[in-house]
């Protein structure tokens, strides 16, 4: 079910100009808007602090993380680098259908 | 009028957005052939252009996922992406909600779709429209096939509501074209991303080009967990190829198909003749 929320909550996040507000604005604000949704205190940390890697490895859909990169003002080679970190970092992914297929090293579109 | 133009092509975000990242020889010849795809489509002289995308969880999410849902609005937003990042600037593109009403109204005399009177465009939308519309005046009727949130709907229902996409438009005054876009093979938004296969993507080509309805519906080579293993979550949005297969009922003719890393697919267009 957790899995769900966090994706849930990407959705929001991705597609509505208050809900990225009210993310950004962090304190307060981010800690009530993030409490509305049934994370477990990994998950919750990990959307709290936009840990690419770690989302990635607990099986997050790849399209709804892609979206969620550049609103953290992470580009691309970055973004790819954070989930081989994740991975590194955490072990496999966990869930979902998005599990990497090469391997940490690998930069298959050269970044 | 009827079907006038129907085509596939790819609508990864990287086309536009890491377009700067790219060897520029090779971007400028695919950016090319999908432009001369846009220009065949505005050619055929379209009153309406239907977009069968797979939808990347911008308007549908998996508290209630349609497996196919049409766009009945006048007019849509997009993209939902960061226009920087995508390389697209947010734009209102035109709908025709009467005619989405009539499509829609003929689809489901054999095949079950929502609709959706609201409806924000993605990538996988506005990146083909940035080469097919320009100047996004053409007005556009969304349709989406559910390819992101497993169980996804079997191949041969795909080519069904292709062939009912066609019965509508056979049935509407208006000239109508066709575009599906998704595939073939890629790994988008992953550690895997710029991955694909090739030799399993003009495999598919091949078929699709000569219309081979039996060897597009193969379980053995298309079922689910096949595509997964040789052409990653990505190869799921060949249904959007099927449907436009089914529709045209004609051959295909590649523009562009070779693979681009950095846009993490490999970039397709391809037209097909309405039989």
């Amino acid at each position: 079910m957790s899995l769900y929320a966090m994706q849930k909550f990407l959705f929001a996040l991705n597609r509505d100009t208050e809900v990225q507000r009210r993310y950004a604005e962090g304190g307060d604000t981010r800690a009530t808007l993030l409490g509305a949704y049934d994370f477990n205190e990994e998950e919750r940390e990990a959307i709290d602090k936009g840990d690419i890697g770690k989302l990635y490895v607990l099986g997050c859909n790849g399209q709804l993380l892609m979206h969620f990169a550049p609103l953290l003002g992470i580009a691309w080679a970055d973004y790819l680098e954070a989930m081989r970190e994740g991975v590194r970092k955490y072990g496999p992914v966990r869930a979902g259908i998005y599990a990497m297929t090469t391997g940490t090293d690998e930069k298959v579109a050269g970044v | 009028m009827s079907l006038v133009f129907a085509g596939v092509c790819s609508h990864a975000p990287g086309i536009t957005g890491r377009a700067h990242l790219a060897d520029s020889a090779v971007k400028d010849e695919f950016h090319a052939q999908f432009h001369r795809f846009g220009e065949a489509m505005r050619a055929a002289k379209p009153d309406a252009v239907i977009v069968v995308a797979a939808e990347h969880f911008a308007n549908f999410f998996m508290n209630n996922m349609p497996t196919y849902a049409i766009g009945m609005a006048d007019s849509y937003e997009g993209p939902i992406e960061d226009p920087k990042w995508l390389g697209i600037e947010k734009t209102k593109v035109p709908g025709d909600a009467a005619l989405s009403q009539r499509l829609i109204r003929e689809v489901m005399q054999t095949v079950d779709v929502a609709y959706a009177e609201e409806w924000k465009f993605d990538h996988g939308i506005m990146v083909p429209l940035h080469f097919l519309t320009p100047k996004f005046d053409t007005r556009v009727i969304p349709v989406n096939i559910n390819c992101q949130g497993p169980p996804l709907t079997p191949l041969h229902r795909a080519w069904a509501f292709g062939e009912a996409l066609r019965r509508a438009c056979d049935k509407a005054p208006e000239r109508i074209a066709l575009v599906g876009t998704g595939g073939i093979s890629h790994w988008p938004a992953t550690p895997d991303s710029g991955k694909v296969n090739a030799e399993w993507d003009a495999e598919f080509m091949r078929r699709w080009c000569a219309n081979d309805r039996e060897a597009l519906l193969s379980q053995a080579d298309y079922n689910d967990e096949a595509t997964y293993r040789e052409a990653g979550q990505g190869g799921f949005e060949i249904r959007t190829f099927l449907s436009v297969a089914a529709a045209a009922r004609g051959k295909g003719h590649i523009l562009h198909m070779k693979a681009i890393p950095i846009f993490a697919v490999t970039c397709t267009a391809a037209t097909m003749s309405i039989e």
